[in-house]
């Protein structure tokens, strides 16, 4: 199940991110209720739309100490994560997410094209707690 | 905009010193006081910045402060903007004494912090975007700092040399500070061989946090005149602007920057957008300044606020740098403090000290790190959740 309801589907290996649009504009935002308002139309109902999958890396980097909870470390010893910030392909918006298993700074550029990917955040007795991240579109895409 | 009169500045020693945040800001005021000459019964206005490490005495900083140093019937404010909050407390002060409300208020901002990274408050709150960050993405403040500084390396061809350049600069002003945490000068293998936190960024090129305290007595121009105070430093602009929508440039808290896909929508970058109205109020511009206080939460971070205070164009804050225009010494003096790099974060004493420091340099009282001849300085800081703090002072 996603670790958090509500900002993500999942379909397969292919989630999107759920954002929401100023109806008939292109004013996005992502999460839908948290990512604030455009001034010239205010607080509206927006309307909810999935955003692009694919993306360009605006920049990169890494944790490499254990980040404080509500982050939950889930290897022991404690492995560095990589995050990306992507520009949506049609959004024109800056995301941030962690990349896939594997992925370093070193794999990395700006420029580079990112699809999103589904991943294990943690997992208790239960079930695993999935959320959307960031992979170089050359290391998994069927169509690449 | 009318300015007012800095008549007095003191601060607690930033360190790591465990004890309780009124205690610096009780001794911050008290020092601040004896600067200004100033008696206590006469501050009629006792503006506090809030610290959220304290208790509920924290949110209530501007009553606990006026509590320890006696109650006298002033007027109380507390102000809350994350590490903007002096900016705030300060701007509070100016309001009201420009309004009349009061003559001479007493600014205090104290903190004491924790060991290791700040972190939301426990508790799950999947509404609330700073847990979401944590919790997500793992994406801590030096998070935003490694991804702005790869930014410049990509953009600019910044070298992680330039980063450690800044830390190497900052140290040997602060190392002629009294109030600094960390006054040992440090050489660049010093950077290149700490640890990596988030790369590009190592250890040395983080800031820490610190506890300290930082306070100002202010007043009016004309309470200042005829209290003896003939050429005070003044305040010359305050600058407190949130963001303008759309703000395409990730920022922390957030999980996503504003979208750019708008083509109608006006665009302007926060950073600049906060010196900007200082510079405004103040009717003055980048190439009045004469020495700047700005926020190096990362040593990276420092080179973008000298484009974003128009010292020089986007991706020439290098140059300035490698020159040496921005040591001591040099054209532009930048964090002769030693900055946030020296002292750590102590959140809502940081935007005060900046003030105090300038107000130093421009008495020609900074000691060892004078900066020769300044008589206009410019403070720049920033907020989580998009609170801009920017200062001028002049004399």
């Amino acid at each position: 199940m996603p670790a958090v309801e509500g900002l993500f589907t999942i379909d397969g290996d292919e989630p999107r991110l759920i954002g929401g649009r100023v109806p008939g504009t292109e004013s996005y935002f992502f999460p839908k209720h948290l990512g604030g308002a455009d001034p010239r139309v205010g607080p509206v109902d927006l309307e909810e739309v999935l955003l692009s999958r694919r993306g360009r890396v605006w920049s990169y980097t890494t944790s490499h100490y254990p980040p404080p909870p509500p982050f939950v470390v889930t290897s022991e010893p404690y492995e560095r994560i990589t995050v990306a910030a992507v520009e949506l392909e049609d959004e024109k918006m800056v995301v941030l997410g962690q990349c896939t298993a594997g992925v370093g700074p070193e794999d990395l550029e700006v420029g580079m094209e990112m699809e999103l990917a589904v991943d294990t955040l943690y997992s208790d007795d239960d079930c695993d707690y999935l959320v959307w991240k960031w992979r170089p579109v050359a290391a998994g895409s069927k169509d690449a | 905009m009318d300015e007012i009169a800095v008549l007095g500045v003191g601060m607690h020693p930033w360190g790591k010193w465990g004890r309780n945040f009124t205690e610096y800001g009780v001794a911050a005021a008290r020092d601040a006081l004896a600067d200004a000459g100033v008696d206590y019964t006469d501050v009629g206005f006792v503006s506090g910045a809030v610290t959220v490490r304290g208790g509920y005495p924290g949110y209530v900083a501007g009553s606990t402060f006026a509590r320890a140093l006696g109650f006298t019937g002033a007027q109380l404010a507390s102000s809350y903007s994350a590490c903007a909050s002096g900016a705030t407390a300060l701007q509070v002060a100016r309001g009201q004494i420009l309004s009349g409300a009061c003559d001479v208020a007493l600014v205090v901002g104290a903190d004491t912090t924790p060991k290791g990274f700040l972190a939301p408050n426990a508790g799950d709150r999947p509404d609330d975007i700073d847990w979401l960050r944590f919790h997500l993405v793992g994406a801590t403040n030096p998070v935003y700092f490694g991804l702005h500084a790869r930014r410049r390396m990509d953009l600019y061809e910044a070298t992680t040399d330039d980063f450690a350049m800044v830390k190497v600069k900052n140290s040997r002003h602060g190392a002629h500070n009294p109030n600094a945490r960390f006054t040992k000068e440090y050489g660049l293998d010093d950077v290149r061989n700490s640890p990596v936190v988030s790369d590009p960024l190592r250890l040395l090129d983080i800031c820490a946090t610190s506890d300290g305290g930082a306070a100002m007595v202010v007043s009016s121009m004309e309470w200042a005149r005829s209290h003896g105070h003939r050429n005070p430093v003044r305040v010359a602009g305050i600058s407190t602007v949130s963001p303008t929508y759309p703000d395409p440039v990730i920022d922390l808290p957030y999980l996503a920057a504003d979208s750019a896909a708008d083509p109608s929508a006006p665009l302007v970058g926060f950073k600049e957008s906060i010196g900007a109205r200082a510079y405004d109020e103040a009717g003055l511009g980048p190439d009045d300044v004469d020495v700047a206080e700005v926020y190096d939460l990362s040593s990276a971070m420092e080179l973008d606020w000298y484009e974003q205070l128009g010292f020089c164009g986007a991706g020439e804050a290098e140059r300035l740098l490698r020159d040496g225009d921005t040591a001591i010494g040099g054209r532009l003096p930048v964090n002769a403090s030693g900055g946030l790099g020296a002292f750590g974060e102590a959140v809502p004493a940081q935007a005060i000290a900046q003030v105090c420091e300038l107000t130093w340099q421009l008495r020609g009282a900074a000691g060892a790190r004078q900066v020769d001849g300044a008589s206009v300085g410019i403070t720049v800081n920033q907020g989580l959740f998009g609170h801009g703090s920017s200062v001028i002072v002049r004399r």
